[in-house]
């Protein structure tokens, strides 16, 4: 099982909130969707949330579901209330060039399942 | 922990966050307060032998030198082993002793004694009062102890407030007692979409509802809040009435309702303007996930006037709310 800060580094990700301990996070699954009500049906707890929306509610759906990160792809271009909601409410999001297709498919290589 | 950061004071409030609990103990704690009272003592008059043999039944390597109940020395096995390399085991205690020893007073803080043992490197201090009597021993060991045992105090302290907090209605006596949570949803108010979920999750978790029971009412008012910013004309309510053994949600607007219930609820079916689907919502899973989440929902709306939803959770005896079935 690999830690966040682990995963951050094999993936290359941009860590774009100020979250702390990433070492002691250790995600149990993955899922990737840009529809919020198909991530809140269907995305693990401790899971890492992978899509291509940039915007506040994410955030929101990330505390609830008490996700262990969102991995923001195509460097969609973060709204800056999103990341200072995740500051608040303690959600992890990193940004990536890459699409969601190759990060989910270097997750799994990682040894990440559905979850 | 070393002498460095012990005798550093905290200056700033910005510095003070990073002591730690035990370290703030160490300042708090006197030191009669950890040491061991019951000491093995011998007379200045006493051989030897007797020290060694004390020593020996009693598996101890130091012990205080007393007269009168006043401290004047202590023998450590290192003045035993002079005296063993002398041949002398016959000699006085008084003769072997080192007298005036390093004391510390039993009103003095568990951190004062923590910075001798490091700059004096003895494994045990006699502990006197302003008349040099002797109260106690102190070892490192006796301060572990005492610091594991106000920490255990502390997470008691800490477990009450909480045992208080989840027996909200076992102490207050009503034939039947209920906790109402309203929450106002503004129309096409993305910014805050979640916020009345995420707050009701909160307070279930505080009253001790079981996490299960709190991710599965958060995810169903998560839905209905965001189909209240999405869909409403004016917004809507959503109200919250826990009690020990259910929650009921209730959602309401004024409109514009629902044309066709059955066909809102099938999967994937979505009214959702282009707008709102591009921001990941309006996938038609909603209200399927609501069902998922409830144990029971019921929607009425008719068109023009507004839409009511039902949604009911049931606890089982086990996981009651606010009756001590604290979460873990």
């Amino acid at each position: 099982m690999m830690t966040l800060d682990q995963i951050a580094r094999e993936l290359d990700l941009t860590l774009v909130t100020d979250s702390r301990n990433l070492s002691e996070v250790t995600p149990t699954g993955g899922y990737v969707s840009d529809m919020l009500s198909c991530v809140m049906s269907g995305a693990p707890r401790q899971g890492i949330w992978v899509t291509l929306q940039a915007h506040v509610n994410i955030v929101a759906v990330a505390a609830l579901l008490e996700l262990a990160a969102i991995i923001v792809t195509e460097n969609a271009l973060l709204d800056p209330a999103a990341i200072s909601r995740a500051n608040e409410k303690g959600v992890t999001i990193f940004s990536t060039p890459k699409t969601s297709f190759e990060v989910a498919g270097l997750l799994w290589q990682l040894g990440l399942r559905a979850g | 922990m070393d002498d460095h950061q012990l005798s550093r004071r905290p200056i700033t409030d910005q510095e003070a966050q990073y002591i730690t609990r035990t370290e703030e103990l160490a300042y708090e704690l006197k030191v009669e307060e950890v040491m061991t009272r019951e000491v093995k003592c011998l007379a200045p008059d006493m051989k030897m032998h007797q020290a060694l043999e004390l020593f020996r039944t009693e598996r101890i390597s130091g012990a205080p030198v007393v007269a009168d109940g006043v401290l004047c020395g202590v023998v450590s096995l290192e003045d035993l082993i002079r005296c063993l390399t002398n041949n002398d085991l016959d000699a006085q205690v008084k003769e072997y002793m080192t007298a005036n020893p390093i004391t510390i007073s039993h009103t003095d803080p568990v951190v004062e004694a923590l910075k001798l043992f490091v700059t004096t490197r003895h494994g045990r201090l006699p502990v006197v009062d302003s008349d040099r009597r002797l109260l106690g021993i102190l070892t490192k060991g006796d301060i572990t102890l005492g610091l594991l045992q106000a920490l255990q105090k502390d997470y008691q302290i800490e477990e009450v407030r909480r045992y208080r907090a989840s027996h909200l209605f076992e102490d207050i006596v009503s034939d039947r007692t209920s906790l109402i949570l309203r929450y106002n949803i503004k129309p096409r108010d993305f910014v805050h979409g979640g916020t009345a979920s995420s707050n009701l999750k909160r307070a279930l978790l505080r009253l001790g509802a079981n996490p299960q029971i709190a991710r599965r009412c958060g995810i169903a008012v998560y839905e209905a809040e965001m189909n209240l910013i999405i869909h409403t004309t004016n917004g809507g309510v959503i109200r919250a009435e826990i009690e020990p053994h259910q929650i009921s949600i209730e959602a309401t607007d004024d409109g514009p309702g629902i044309k066709d219930i059955e066909l809102a609820m099938r999967p994937g079916y979505s009214t959702a303007s282009d707008e709102v689907r591009e921001l990941g919502f309006g996938a038609g899973m909603g209200l399927v996930n609501i069902q998922r989440c409830v144990d029971s929902m019921k929607l009425e709306s008719t068109w023009g006037k507004g839409t009511r939803l039902r949604m009911k959770l049931f606890m089982k005896p086990e996981n009651t709310v606010g009756e001590g079935h604290s979460s873990p």
